[in-house]
């Protein structure tokens, strides 16, 4: 019975080469940063200063940095940190911009118009400002940037939560649930959240390579990962004296970077229903 | 129409004043005692004191948010102890090279964004299309500091066109020094604005009035210039509204790679040094420039499109 | 009546084909061979359900197909002239002076951020090459015309501020701005309520009456090409089906889609108690694979083996009407 009542679903999903090569390219680096420091002869930290800034051999594939560390393992493990961290951030905004967002547009009235003004005027710092400043309460470090991108990323969510279960609320299904003798919290889990958070969940795999890049920044700025502990963004900085003489350094977690921005992309392009002028 | 306007600036104030409410808390939120945060560890209590004295912080949260409040209206932004300057000064010594570097990186975001982002509808599902949207995404995904670099790398230090670091001020030296960071920060825009533009332009030219115009035997160039445009370029404002607050954040980055002495910079050596005072103003600052881009955006679409008008006048 | 003039048809589609793909040879097949002859002064309707592609069919009249659809092979003769091989400045010509064509939907019909002024005196100016003030005189008699009250207040209006059947008016009074020799009417009243629908119609026949324009029209109604037209074309799963003289095949239907269709249009009489509307049994268009031969089958009450291998061309039921049909069971009627 339930399910007569489902809301149609789009049914032209389609996999698309486009889709296909991006899953490829994410699930390759994805398979690297897992699988290849613990395939990798080098430890991530150990430094060998007599071998520092060899450019890439067959030793070293992508040579060594200024102290002797292996730059591709180096790399692969801060890739690693880059991804749990963008993805736990982009969760955490998600899944906490998703239910208040939810709440809010389902209870209506002025609690609704409450929250949406002070979302929208906490949209209005901008982004990059509110993580140095939680960096600047918190001090420096990876959770306080995450803390912070948190702190402004949950709105966005939120907002598109608000929209669909505005949506929803009005549309018939709901309300013939609703004459069924459905009791609210039955609607929400069944019905309303399987289709309110399908649009955030969109957003949030594009969001994931953004947070990952704000985290880099604030990286290379100095306030991410604090040493020893290094992620992408240190990585680049550190490269940073040596973009002449040792490229490689700097390069290579900028690839990584680059070839997930471009894997997401195209994946959420080939989802997309192509729309064509009938 | 003018009730309008009052209601939606009364809107902007009121969206300032909250702003100023949620910036005043980022002191209250420090954890321990932000003033020995900020003079280190080796300041005197009695230093300690003073400054505590000087900042209002002994006083009750309340009272410190009126002080705040009226303290900001009245344009006395109090001074920084950690650069010992009022701070009026420090700011307003450091506006320039960061008004312009936004700026500059803004009009070129939105006229390469839209370029590109029109020529990829017009000839969408062909080869040009597919080729810029993957080169968009491609960009999008580089951090913009990389970009900085790599830039300043090859076209600075390699070729030699441009200085990597400094700013100088006039015409001719705000393009020498900012044109390689603005053209950084414009990259990461670039994107979205041609995403954003592509979508509503593919939009407009599906319409019904569109085919409409067709079957009256109007030109594409026609139907392009004078009726898609200008439908398909509301979205895009407020959407360039938002970016901003993207470019305000970049500049913040870029700053540093180029070393450029402007408020980003600033902000980054304030955050080191836990000067929270100027990390308040600065942050004031950058959200008080959003709001009122929002409120341009706003009255900018009522300006272009005449159901909104409508809307307004009925609604 | 010797005259050739007269003789040669307005309008004449010959074994049409359209399809969609990435070219032309590529193409999969939605308008299956449809021919269709216009003359001068006529209405004509075309008649069928969303799907059987009449739509697509007036609209490669003007060459106006959507991406990726092409027209595959057949001929569209305009007055003796090749359509599909106009250049494309001869084709705007064409478009801008020769035809006019109205839409379904009035509210998407118009540009919403230009008042209706500047989109009229626009296209006067494109068709008849005359300057602004010459435009805006002639837009306000057009609109008069069209009955529309206060018809210079109305230039300076925007879209949206008009109702639904105002806004069909000024696109007909645009459609008509150059004189057009044909008009083309896609569902033209479909999203309107039946008052403003009635109106609307009964403006169409007038500018046919007093323009001598000829009106293909196009419409899911019977009911409503029963009242307009002269002659009628049903389609179906892009194939011409039935065609020949609106009261011929109103009367005496020879295929049993057409049967179907006017045993649908409501009436006004009052129905028994046990009388239950007749609707067309089976699944609509485009959710069952066509598998060759009558695309109607599945649906047919008279359906059997063979149809599956009907050639699906037009033949005359007899030799006094020009009536035809594509059901070989309907058999030919003895003189």
């Amino acid at each position: 019975m339930v399910d007569l009542i489902s809301r149609p679903r789009a049914r032209t999903r389609r996999w698309t080469v486009q889709s296909a090569v991006g899953g490829t390219i994410v699930a390759v680096v994805i398979l690297a940063a897992v699988v290849g420091p613990l395939l990798s002869p080098w430890p991530p930290n150990a430094t060998d200063v007599l071998a520092s800034l060899e450019p890439p051999s067959l030793r070293h594939w992508m040579g060594t940095d200024s102290v002797g560390r292996d730059v591709l393992t180096r790399s692969l493990v801060g890739a690693q940190i880059s991804l749990v961290a963008g993805v736990a951030v982009t969760a955490a905004a998600l899944a906490i911009g998703t239910v208040i967002g939810s709440i809010v547009a389902y209870a209506g009235g002025w609690l609704d118009a409450a929250v949406s003004r002070v979302v929208d005027t906490a949209i209005a710092i901008p982004f990059l400002v509110v993580v140095l400043a939680t960096v600047a309460i918190l001090g420096p470090g990876t959770v306080s940037v995450g803390v912070g991108m948190v702190v402004v990323g949950w709105a966005v969510y939120a907002r598109i939560a608000r929209a669909e279960v505005l949506a929803l609320r009005e549309h018939e299904f709901i309300m013939a649930t609703r004459s069924l003798g459905y009791t609210s919290a039955r609607i929400l889990l069944r019905h309303v959240v399987p289709n309110v958070v399908r649009p955030g969940l969109t957003f949030a795999t594009m969001d994931v390579v953004a947070a990952m890049v704000v985290l880099a920044a604030m990286s290379y700025l100095g306030f991410g990962a604090q040493p020893p502990v290094a992620d992408l963004g240190s990585i680049i900085a550190a490269g940073q004296p040596f973009l002449l003489s040792a490229w490689w350094i700097s390069t290579l977690p900028a690839v990584i970077l680059i070839a997930l921005g471009v894997g997401v992309g195209l994946i959420d392009d080939g989802f997309s229903l192509r729309r064509k002028v009938s | 129409m003018i009730l309008y306007l009052l209601r939606r600036l009364l809107l902007s104030v009121g969206q300032l004043l909250v702003l100023a409410i949620l910036v005043f808390l980022i002191l209250q939120a420090v954890p321990g005692d932000p003033v020995k945060i900020m003079l280190g560890e080796r300041a005197s209590p009695a230093y300690v004191e003073t400054v505590r004295q000087q900042m209002g912080l002994d006083e009750p949260v309340l009272t410190q948010l009126w002080m705040y409040l009226t303290r900001i209206v009245t344009g006395n932004l109090g001074n920084s102890v950690i650069f010992g300057q009022p701070i009026g000064t420090l700011i307003a010594s450091r506006v320039e090279p960061s008004a312009i570097l936004i700026t500059y990186g803004l009009v070129l975001a939105i006229v390469f964004g839209s370029v590109l982002g029109i020529t990829a509808a017009l000839r969408s599902g062909t080869v040009a299309d597919y080729s810029i949207r993957i080169l968009a995404t491609a960009i999008f995904s580089m951090p913009a500091f990389w970009v900085g670099l790599v830039l300043s790398l090859v076209l600075g230090i390699q070729l030699g066109l441009f200085p990597v670091s400094g700013y100088e001020p006039g015409l001719v030296g705000a393009f020498r020094t900012l044109t390689l960071p603005a053209i950084a920060l414009a990259l990461s825009l670039i994107a979205v604005v041609l995403r954003t533009l592509r979508g509503s332009m593919l939009r407009v030219l599906g319409t019904e009035y569109v085919e409409a115009a067709r079957a009256r035997g109007y030109t594409e160039g026609r139907i392009v210039r004078r009726h898609a445009l200008r439908n398909a370029v509301t979205p895009t404002i407020s959407i360039i509204a938002v970016v901003l607050g993207f470019l305000i954040g970049g500049t913040a980055v870029l700053e540093q790679v180029f070393g450029i002495p402007g408020l980003g910079s600033l902000l980054v050596q304030a955050v080191e040094r836990r000067d929270y005072p100027v990390v308040q103003v600065i942050a004031l600052l950058a959200g008080a420039v959003v709001i009122l881009a929002g409120l341009v955006a706003d009255l900018l679409q009522a300006a272009l499109d005449p159901r909104v008008r409508s809307a307004i006048r009925h609604g | 009546m010797s005259d050739v003039r007269a003789n040669t048809p307005l309008l004449e589609i010959d074994d049409l084909r359209v399809g969609f793909g990435a070219n032309p040879a590529s193409a999969s097949l939605t308008v299956h061979g449809v021919s269709l002859r216009m003359d001068e002064g006529r209405i004509v309707g075309l008649v069928g359900e969303s799907g059987s592609g009449k739509s697509l069919t007036c609209r490669s009249i003007l060459r106006l197909l959507p991406d990726r659809g092409h027209i595959v092979s057949g001929s569209v003769r305009f007055d003796g002239r090749d359509v599909l091989g106009l250049s494309r400045a001869e084709l705007l010509a064409f478009r801008s002076k020769q035809v006019g064509m109205i839409f379904q939907d009035p509210f998407s019909s118009l540009n919403p951020t230009r008042r209706i002024g500047s989109q009229m005196v626009e296209a006067l100016r494109l068709a008849l090459g005359v300057s602004e003030e010459t435009a805006r005189g002639r837009a306000v008699s057009l609109l008069d015309e069209v009955d529309i009250p206060d018809p210079a207040g109305k230039l300076r209006m925007y879209p949206h501020e008009l109702s639904g059947g105002m806004r069909q008016r000024v696109m007909l009074a645009i459609a008509m701005g150059a004189q057009p020799r044909l008009l083309i009417a896609d569902e033209p009243t479909t999203a309107l309520d039946t008052t403003t629908q009635a109106q609307i119609l009964r403006l169409l026949r007038r500018v046919r009456d007093e323009n001598a324009t000829s009106i293909l029209l196009v419409s899911h109604d019977f009911g409503v090409i029963a009242e307009m037209c002269d002659e009628v074309v049903v389609m179906y799963g892009g194939y011409v089906v039935e065609s020949g003289p609106v009261e011929e095949v109103y009367l005496r239907p020879r295929h049993p889609y057409t049967r179907a269709l006017i045993a649908a249009v409501p009436t006004l009489e009052v129905p028994d108690r046990d009388y239950r509307r007749p609707t067309i049994p089976g699944p609509p268009l485009g959710t069952t694979r066509y598998e060759g031969g009558c695309p109607f089958a599945p649906r047919c009450v008279n359906a059997r083996p063979e149809c599956r291998d009907v050639p699906m061309t037009l033949v005359p039921i007899d030799d006094v009407h020009a009536h035809a049909t594509a059901c070989p069971f309907e058999g030919r009627v003895s003189a």
